[in-house]
């Protein structure tokens, strides 16, 4: 499949859209102007629906046909049902949120899976910002100071995997992209990964256990 | 391959406007086991039905309004009450769409209600006229819909009461509503609502005037009784900052207090206005009916008492829509609203506009609000492979 222009630079869309079956439904948390649910309905004939926090990022939606409720990952997504969805995207906004736990156990109780994308805090600028600067860091992906950004809670992707294990969720697959996006083609451990990947994308199904404790 | 549009053979003109009568063979029978018959809906349309009569939009108006949705008022002079939504190349385009709009069952405006004669005594009904539901309304729409031959509405959309027809539509008949727009309601009406829906019914029945609600015989009007209901009906559909930024604390005509209690403040000025113009164009024994249709509405109580079941499998494409202080009709009663839609799977969108307004903004200009309109709208019609708007916006 080709990559729509439209797309180029946001290489985790792309890699997100990889992940997801044909044919599923599928709600995108926090789904901007309606970008990755466009494509995933054109392209993978998904019944998808968002969450959207703007004001202007809902508009644009409703104004592409999509089905998207102006809400946010904090406090709405304890109105779904149970297995409402397959999946259940969410794409750069886990750090921003004020309880990314219960943000992805509410994800894994609406979707069997979820598909988290998140800025790596472990990466190797990040570490070296606050270890040679001792400043804190920022970078093209949490370009912000740290007085003013959105992003309250930043985790390493050890930090992620750590905590896919407390919520009893499985890694079915994870993927590190470089500062430029794009995934990188070397498999490599984690360890490694959480230095070289400036983002993650990893894609989570509900455990048997996670749902025995519900 | 479709027939043309069915000529209205029974709508005649008359000063209320278009209007058609269901012949006593037609009634409708009420949810509370009345039997209106003969059956008179006045309407209004604007545009043209398609061919496939599949361009239809049914607008349904809140509690006082009527089908003067995008024309004059024949007994205001006024604008229709949605003109800045419905016209040519507005969101409701008059040159795409078949609008209809029509005046409910219990209303004064041209369809049957407490003020027309019951055929069983030559007499105005008044009390004697069935209490009528939300589902009434919705009904006696219905029976309109039939008459002009279209089997599946592209869109009904409504704001306030009308809103709750708009819910009630999409649950009674899912299959004949594509799109749907509730818009500042809720799914049923909450208990403060009722009170102070309670408060207008009692400031009418205390007028002396209303003589048991037999007024028209006796050829007066409870004219103060209505005037108080509207005004303080009128409060609840501002919110305390419009209220402030418009009325302050700013006297009428007088630059100190009369100590005395003459309309000193410029907002007892405007609502005591209020209370006359309304009076002016509404019956007082209707404004009973319709609060109390509201009042009844409780969609959820019809489907053992959850909502989500009133929409099952539904197909419509909803889009919910609030405003930040509405406090009549809160988002919170919206999200209710999306919770259920969500529940039952069904397509829906929900934006809550910024407005500090009130309930009335949904009879307003909002950016936002016109935008998020015109955006469901057209990606709607595009589902519905209704064609683009011919002109460049």
């Amino acid at each position: 499949m080709t990559q729509p222009k439209i797309l180029s630079g946001r290489f985790d869309l792309a890699v997100v859209a990889d992940i997801v079956e044909p044919g599923s439904r599928v709600l995108d948390v926090g789904c901007g102007d309606g970008l990755l649910l466009q494509m995933l309905t054109s392209q993978k004939n998904v019944d998808g629906r968002g969450v959207e926090l703007s004001q202007r990022g809902v508009n644009d939606c409703v104004a592409k046909g999509l089905s998207v409720i102006q809400g946010d990952a904090d406090t709405d997504l304890s109105d779904y049902p149970k297995d409402g969805f397959d999946y259940v995207i969410l794409s750069q906004t886990l750090q921003a949120t004020q309880r990314p736990r219960v943000v992805l156990d509410n994800m894994l109780r609406i979707g069997r899976r979820a598909i988290v994308s998140f800025p790596n805090f472990g990466h190797w600028r990040v570490r070296t910002e606050l270890l040679l600067r001792g400043r804190m860091p920022k970078t093209s992906n949490l370009d912000y100071n740290w007085y003013d950004t959105p992003n309250i809670h930043l985790c390493t992707i050890r930090d992620f995997v750590d905590l896919t294990n407390e919520i009893g969720a499985h890694i079915q697959r994870g993927v590190a992209l470089d500062r430029a996006g794009a995934p990188f083609k070397l498999k490599a451990p984690w360890p490694v990964m959480n230095l070289l990947g400036a983002q993650a994308i990893f894609l989570l199904e509900r455990g048997h256990d996670a749902n025995a404790r519900r | 391959m479709f027939p043309a549009p069915p000529p209205n053979a029974n709508a005649t003109a008359s000063p209320n406007g278009r209007s058609i009568v269901f012949a006593p063979d037609q009634p409708l029978v009420t949810d509370g086991g009345g039997t209106i018959a003969p059956l008179t809906i006045g309407f209004e349309t604007y545009g043209t039905l398609n061919a496939a009569r599949s361009n239809a939009i049914l607008l349904c108006h809140a509690l006082t309004g009527d089908q003067y949705a995008a024309s004059m008022h024949p007994l205001t002079g006024k604008s229709g009450w949605w003109d800045v939504l419905v016209g040519p190349g507005l969101p409701f385009d008059t040159d795409r769409y078949f609008i209809i709009c029509s005046n409910v069952v219990g209303g004064c405006m041209g369809s049957t209600g407490p003020a027309s004669v019951n055929p069983a005594t030559g007499r105005a009904y008044g009390l004697d006229f069935p209490v009528v539901t939300i589902r009434d309304m919705v009904r006696a729409q219905a029976m309109l819909i039939d008459h002009f031959g279209i089997d599946t509405l592209f869109c009904v959309a409504g704001g306030s009461m009308g809103g709750m027809q708009v819910l009630q539509w999409a649950a009674s008949y899912p299959e004949r509503v594509f799109a749907a727009m509730p818009i500042a309601t809720a799914a049923r009406h909450s208990s403060q609502n009722i009170a102070f829906h309670e408060v207008g019914r009692q400031a009418i029945m205390a007028d002396p005037e209303w003589r048991g609600g037999r007024y028209l015989d006796e050829g007066v009007r409870p004219e103060k009784g209505l005037a108080v209901a509207r005004m303080s009906a009128h409060i609840t559909y501002l919110s305390e900052q419009a209220l402030q930024r418009k009325f302050g604390r700013k006297l009428q005509d007088r630059s100190a207090p009369t100590f005395s209690f003459d309309a000193d403040f410029q907002i007892e000025s405007y609502l005591r206005h209020q209370g006359l113009a309304f009076v002016e164009r509404f019956d007082a024994n209707s404004y009973l009916f319709v609060t109390r249709a509201c009042d009844y509405f409780d969609l959820a109580a019809d489907y053992g008492g959850k909502l989500a079941a009133a929409f099952k499998d539904a197909k419509t494409r909803f889009c919910v829509i609030s405003f930040t202080s509405d406090w009549l009709y809160p988002t919170s009663a919206s999200r209710a609203i999306v919770h259920a839609l969500n529940a039952g799977g069904a397509s829906v969108s929900f934006v809550e506009i910024a407005s500090d307004k009130g309930h009335d903004a949904f009879l307003l200009y909002e950016p936002d609000f016109f935008a998020t309109t015109r955006g469901f709208l057209d990606a709607a019609a595009a589902a519905r492979g209704l064609p683009p708007a011919e002109a460049p916006r």
